[in-house]
């Protein structure tokens, strides 16, 4: 139960910085929408509904990558890192705390980019929404652990997208082929993964 | 408290702790001194468990019982002083909170701007709530890195009646004259 007070802390910290700055959210929204613009005029007329998914899903991972690369801002710029990792709180909890409220952004941006891919493109299916709500997971929870990463490191600008990207390879492809299950799995395996090892990441950061 | 034996550290290239012995009893007053490079932030974040050393054994209390300021007041400056204070007071587990959070803003002057944007602060001002916030759960160890730093001669009068509390304390300055009174054990670095 503290653990999950700890967490509702945290993450109400972080909506509550976001709605005050407002840099991470309309920067995502700006850039999805911008994106389908340019794929809806750069693609040739009756491109293929797959493909056209294809680039939704190109859409998704870069305007993730954006959110990511400002999700620990606050922490970096004004040294944050030090008085958490003090607190005698759980550290994963941070990280889940930073990973719901990522998740949140996500989900914000997509409810803009869903309609718009459907009126640039075709109408987007139950199953595809599924899959995004399911990528989001993975996205939040790996993305967090590795823009945690890349704080510590001097290009942190390079190394979050070196570090993501390839991660994110696995996401494009069960999102695209509609595979649920691979999702879910690894959701629950990157997850797990990302919440044990964030003690190790922010040790020294 | 602490006791640390032939710790070194490098950052980078650089050796900026070379085989220190630090030892700091219950109650002791250490100051750190040297100029800018020495060592002293270097020295305070390993002594707060921030960074381990590359070599030596050091023994220092639980983390919780640990209040930190560093460079920066380590505060989130989209939030007010109260919304700052509440975080952290529920991450260190505070009970009765409000009570101990209302009680420092007083002390410390901030209760008036406690609604207030922390970026709407003066640098002072900021320091002022970093204070607030590493002495929040009453630390058993306080480490303090250039505390005076952008402190007017009112907040300086302020830490320096909370370095005068019976509490362990070790304080990185190269401004010694101030603390020199208080200190039991001194370090230079160089």
């Amino acid at each position: 139960m503290t653990y999950l007070l700890d967490v509702a802390a945290l993450t109400r910290k972080d909506l509550l910085l976001e709605l005050r700055a407002k840099e991470t959210l309309p920067s995502m929204l700006l850039f999805v929408i911008a994106a389908l613009t340019i794929f809806h005029f750069a693609l040739p007329h009756g491109t293929a509904d797959a493909a056209a998914l294809g680039l939704l899903w190109s859409a998704i991972v870069f305007t993730a990558l954006l959110g990511l690369t400002r999700a620990f801002v606050a922490e970096r710029e004004q040294g944050l890192f030090d008085a958490l990792v003090l607190a005698p709180c759980d550290r994963s909890a941070i990280w889940l705390a930073k990973s719901l409220a990522v998740l949140a952004f996500l989900v914000c941006a997509e409810l803009v980019a869903l309609p718009a891919f459907g009126a640039f493109f075709a109408g987007v299916d139950g199953r595809t929404v599924v899959a995004v709500a399911l990528a989001d997971l993975g996205i939040a929870s790996v993305g967090t652990l590795f823009g945690a990463m890349a704080v510590a490191g001097r290009a942190r600008e390079l190394l979050l997208p070196l570090l993501f990207l390839p991660m994110a390879i696995p996401i494009v492809v069960g999102g695209v082929g509609g595979y649920l299950w691979f999702l879910v799995l690894y959701d629950a395996i990157f997850a797990l993964l990302a919440w044990a090892t964030f003690e190790y990441v922010v040790a020294e950061v | 408290m602490i006791a640390g034996t032939g710790l070194s550290k490098r950052l980078g290239d650089r050796r900026v702790l070379r085989d220190l012995d630090v030892a700091l009893p219950d109650g002791g007053f250490l100051l750190v001194t040297g100029p800018n490079g020495s060592g002293k932030t270097t020295l305070l974040r390993v002594l707060a468990g921030l960074s381990a050393p590359d070599r030596g054994t050091l023994e220092l209390p639980p983390r919780q019982t640990i209040g930190f300021l560093g460079h920066e007041p380590l505060v989130y400056r989209e939030l007010t002083p109260l919304e700052n204070l509440t975080l952290f007071g529920r991450l260190y587990r505070i009970p009765e909170r409000g009570e101990r959070i209302g009680m420092l803003l007083e002390r410390f002057g901030l209760w008036e701007v406690r609604h207030q944007r922390v970026s709407t602060f003066s640098r002072g001002m900021q320091q002022r709530l970093g204070l607030c916030r590493a002495l929040l759960h009453e630390p058993a160890l306080l480490l303090l890195d250039e505390p005076f730093n952008a402190l007017d001669a009112d907040g300086a009068a302020l830490l320096e009646g909370i370095l005068a509390e019976p509490r362990t304390t070790v304080v990185a300055t190269h401004e010694p004259e101030r603390v020199e009174r208080f200190a039991t054990v001194r370090l230079a670095c160089s």
